[in-house]
């Protein structure tokens, strides 16, 4: 009942909202700030209450605050939701960057109703993706949040942002219904015909099949794929960061990339182990693809935020190493194995944070200059240290800089790969390198040097305009970013970081430091999960 | 074929099983005389009696939804489950598409007449589904598309006198096409019920056979404006009117693709043929070619029209398994019911604003109305198959069914098509959703608001809209209870 609560909380302040056309302008965003505010609250108090439970427990069993309703027993589809180590903390991570990005919004609320709204549908449509337990309630809420960040990114976008937001929806649109199909063969392939995920990892199905269940396998991979995404299916990510809103991109970043990711912990493989065990390799290959990939095309980018989103691709490789080696059952003991799958969900969440972080970071250049270009801007430090302070913080956590919730991440995935895959592992390794150069080289680039900002007439991000509900200064067409862009004005014109962003952002840097320094409070929720899941899979 | 009525005993039992479609029979012709007698501004009289009539219809559809299966009238009506679905989401469908109507009917010299055609087409349509006996299949043809006939160019223009001259000219030619088909059957077997042909079939003459599979299916295929017998679809949709398209491409499908699933159960069951080969591969055309089409289309009529059309392919997975997997009729009475829904609050988005007719003018036009945009892309991510509406557990199911019944190429095939679909019906969200951005964020802009003014906006079809919309969620979140109702056990 207490998860029911915390998935549909958002959803029914969003309908408040549209319903009470007075909650215009600020106080929208209050209302959103509020209801973000109480579903965090709540879900930190379901994890005080949370008992993680001693070995491997989780994903079949030791289920909290569960729910089982009927809904389609034609098809035993059903509302199960439920809470084990896999979910809980990346509901929490839900809570902790939606309210931030609802703190980051009282910034410059552009059309707040209808964007406090949409978000709050999102949220709910994340928190109950991660929730579900079942596979048709999965898709409905993991097809939801496409459609929210469909209008996010087309609606509150800059540039090609309808362009951007079109490629995001039939690039996503076509893994889901990949998805969708796999879906339907684990529930036909399955001896008594379900959709529940719990049921399903207790009674694996198409055990003896083995062609049938690489290809259903192969359905939910390119469905979770395209999501994650993992080269090649990332062609869709860099577009829709560059074109989104900054708290778009956060939420896309830091919670919609988990969706794929946490759907590979969760159902594929749980669900299909003997496949998960013989593919295990080409998992690990295209998790070390995606690594090295992600982090030289980053390398190559001109433009701020495409390099943070390029990052996203090397990080989700790092999950995917970690996952694949899990897999490998014969090269390696289970031990290691639990490690490699502790490492990727630590890596989804310390990843969220971080990534969050930065992006919201990368919304200051935004309104700021209406430019991401790095030659746009230099020496950023002398007028505005404490934005230079946070993305400095922000990159070395990012780059995995031991201290922060990265390190601990990807330690422990090339420590459980290591044994699986030394090859891979090593490879993955040079990623760490190469994204250490380039987040090293952004910021020389975007804080040292003479100052240089572009100039935009006004400093838009000022937050005195009292908007309401029109904020024409925010309008996606204004100001050709591409015209100024290369005018510099050698000022000290950069507003620092203020009021709403330094509160949304600060938060999310002291939890990734946070969940460096103490990991266990982390561990201790994840660790049976893991091993529940390690155990699963070597079935 | 109601020759046995009065002279045999328990004909009274079996009239009363009749009791829904005699409830549209009796509000069609009560319907026409009291429109006789009613002057012209108090039409809505005639309104509220066909409307009435029809929900009458649906309940005592409903109240006998959980009987066992009966044949009556010499085993030429079948009544059961499938039946049952169709007789409660026709009569339904009908009593919206009438009062969705009313707005541009209203003061018609000729409404009642339209309203009362509207129900005899329903009544056809349900004949349709009921038929147990290829005679009655054909009778039922002839009274679900003659009606249909009179009502596309009901507005006498030139664009509707087109659309009706394509229309009757292709059902007169796949009604002798039909009737070929039937009197092959008929030459094979000596026989038109269906009990009789299940069994006779299978050693029935190849040739014949197979003359006959094709006309039947070339019958109810063009009722359903499936691929190859749809191309009156877009015309006739474009050519009339939106309520009347809205009708026309939603109730007779219903009836015949219930028509056709009961020809798959039933008599073409055992033969040698392949025959749910043919309607998987008319499913994929259907699917294929609709959407294909809809791509570039700039007129909402004839982009939904395309769009019914590939509908039709998804609706006819569930009829191409259907006897070889448990999961086909309850794939059958979801999808037909979101479909029913969903489509008729898509035709009535264009309704409410009958004089954009392009994309962009439609955009225009709804500007203001941000309402009617949400509800408009309820409906049309509805008809994507977008969780949670009805339509995409229709599709879950059907997908599972297909696949179930050996037809997994068919599921991978529909799943890539449902992608491409997403791509035309984004064409129309995202200037409508687009459009409800330009006035909030800026509204300086006088262009816009100048267009918009032109425009009038027509209630009833803005009611159904919304009522749709939120009937096609429901139904989706609901869609157990549904199930459970009309499928039980």
């Amino acid at each position: 009942m207490l998860l029911t609560v915390v998935v549909l909380l958002p959803l029914a302040a969003a309908a408040l909202l549209l319903a009470v056309p007075a909650l215009a302008g600020r106080a929208a965003i209050w209302v959103w700030i509020a209801a973000s505010a109480a579903d965090l609250a709540l879900v930190a108090w379901m994890w005080w209450r949370y008992d993680p439970g001693q070995g491997a427990t989780g994903v079949v069993g030791n289920l909290a605050y569960e729910v089982d309703l009927r809904w389609i027993p034609t098809v035993d589809a059903g509302y199960h939701i439920g809470v084990d180590g896999l979910s809980l903390p990346l509901l929490a991570l839900t809570g902790v960057l939606f309210l931030a990005c609802a703190v980051w919004s009282l910034r410059e609320p552009d059309r707040p109703r209808a964007q406090a709204a949409l978000f709050l549908f999102l949220q709910t449509a994340c928190l109950g993706t991660f929730a579900a337990l079942d596979l048709i309630l999965f898709f409905v809420f993991f097809d939801l949040t496409i459609v929210g960040m469909y209008f996010v990114i087309a609606g509150w976008g800059h540039d090609h942002a309808r362009r951007s937001a079109l490629k995001f929806f039939l690039y996503t649109f076509v893994g889901s219904l990949a998805l969708l199909v796999g879906f339907i063969g684990l529930f036909l392939g399955s001896e008594e015909r379900t959709f529940d995920m719990v049921a399903l990892a207790a009674n694996p199905p198409l055990t003896d099949s083995p062609l049938a269940a690489g290809l259903v396998l192969l359905a939910i991979g390119l469905g979770l794929a395209v999501k994650t995404p993992l080269f090649p299916f990332h062609t869709w990510l860099p577009d829709a960061h560059t074109d989104a809103p900054a708290a778009g991109s956060a939420i896309l970043a830091g919670i919609l990339l988990k969706l794929g990711t946490y759907g590979f912990v969760r159902i594929a493989m749980p669900i299909l182990p003997d496949a998960w065990q013989r593919w295990a390799m080409v998992v690990v290959v295209v998790g070390v693809i995606s690594v090295l990939w992600g982090a030289f095309v980053a390398l190559a980018q001109t433009n701020v935020k495409r390099m943070i989103a390029y990052t996203s691709v090397n990080h989700m490789g790092y999950v995917l190493l970690g996952l694949g080696a899990a897999g490998l059952v014969g090269q390696a003991d289970a031990e290691a194995r639990t490690i490699a799958t502790v490492g990727a969900l630590y890596q989804m969440v310390g990843h969220g944070l971080l990534t969050g972080a930065l992006f919201l970071l990368s919304g200051v250049l935004w309104s700021r200059g209406r430019t991401y270009a790095f030659d746009s801007w230099g020496g950023l430090a002398r007028p505005a240290p404490v934005f230079a302070a946070l993305l400095a913080v922000a990159a070395f956590g990012s780059l995995g800089l031991p201290g922060f919730a990265s390190f601990i991440a990807e330690f422990q995935i090339f420590t459980g790969a290591l044994q699986a895959a030394p090859v891979a592992t090593v490879l993955a390794v040079t990623g760490i390198l190469v994204t250490a150069g380039l987040f090293l080289v952004a910021l020389q680039r975007l804080l040292t040097g003479p100052t240089a900002v572009p100039s935009v007439g006004e400093d838009s991000g000022s937050d005195d305009g009292d908007a309401g509900d029109v904020a024409p200064s925010s309008r996606p067409t204004e100001g050709g970013a591409t015209a100024t862009a290369l005018r510099r004005r050698p000022a000290t014109g950069m507003r620092d970081v203020h009021g709403p962003e330094l509160g949304a952002v600060v938060p999310l840097l002291v939890l990734a430091v946070l969940l460096g320094l103490f990991p266990r409070a982390l561990l201790d929720v994840i660790e049976p999960a893991a091993a529940a899941v390690a155990q699963l899979v070597a079935r | 074929m109601n020759a046995p009525m009065g002279g045999m005993t328990g004909a009274g039992e079996e009239a009363l099983a009749l009791l829904p479609e005699l409830l549209l029979l009796l509000g069609a012709v009560g319907g026409l005389l009291l429109g006789l007698w009613t002057p012209q501004h108090r039409q809505w009289r005639v309104r509220a009696v066909v409307v009435a009539a029809c929900v009458a219809s649906a309940a005592a559809a409903a109240v006998v939804l959980g009987d066992p299966p009966t044949r009556v009238f010499e085993e030429t009506w079948v009544i059961d489950g499938t039946t049952g679905i169709v007789r409660i989401v026709v009569a339904l469908s009908a009593a919206v598409a009438v009062v969705l109507a009313s707005s541009s009917l209203a003061g018609h010299p000729r409404e009642t007449e339209a309203n009362v055609l509207m129900l005899l087409g329903a009544l056809g349509t349900i004949a349709l589904a009921a038929s147990g006996d290829l005679l009655l299949l054909v009778a039922a043809y002839l009274l679900a598309s003659i009606p249909l006939y009179a009502l596309a160019g009901f507005a006498k223009d030139a664009p509707g006198t087109e659309a009706t001259l394509k229309y009757y000219l292709m059902g007169a030619f796949v009604g002798v096409l039909m009737m070929v088909g039937v009197t092959s059957l008929v030459l094979a077997t000596g026989t038109t019920g269906y009990p009789e042909l299940a069994t006779l079939l299978p050693q029935a003459p190849a040739a014949l056979l197979a003359m006959g599979v094709i006309g039947v299916l070339a019958g109810v295929g063009f009722k359903a404006g499936a691929v190859p017998v749809h191309f009156w679809v877009p015309d006739v949709t474009a050519g009339t009117t939106p309520a009347m398209a809205a009708y026309i491409t939603t109730i007779p499908k219903i009836g015949a693709v219930a028509a056709a699933f009961r020809l798959l159960v039933e008599p073409l069951a055992g033969v040698p043929l392949d025959v749910p080969l043919l309607v998987a591969v008319i499913a994929a055309l259907s699917m294929t070619l609709g959407n294909l089409a809809a791509f570039n289309q700039t007129d909402v009529l004839r982009l939904l029209a395309y769009s019914t059309v590939s509908q039709v392919g998804y609706l006819f997975m569930a009829v191409a398994v259907a006897g070889r997997t448990d999961l086909a009729l309850p794939a059958l009475a979801i999808y037909l019911t979101g479909y029913a829904i969903t489509n008729l609050g898509a035709f009535a988005a264009v309704a409410a604003f009958p004089e954009a007719r392009s994309i962009t003018d439609w955009a225009a036009a709804a500007g203001r109305n941000r309402w009617v945009v949400v509800s408009l892309v309820v409906c049309l991510l509805g008809l994507v198959g977008t969780p949670p509406t009805a339509v995409f557990v229709g599709k879950v199911a059907v997908f599972a069914a297909a696949w179930d019944g050996g037809l997994a190429w068919l599921v991978v095939l529909a799943a890539v098509n449902t992608v491409a679909s997403l791509f035309y019906y984004l064409r129309w969200i995202a200037p409508a959703a687009g459009g409800r951005e330009a006035p909030a964020g800026g509204g300086m802009d006088g262009g816009s608001a100048t267009v918009v003014v032109g425009r009038s906006v027509r209630t009833a079809p803005v009611v159904t809209l919304h009522l749709a919309a939120v009937a096609t969620l429901v139904l989706g979140v609901g869609s157990g209870l549904w199930l459970a109702v009309v499928v039980p056990g």
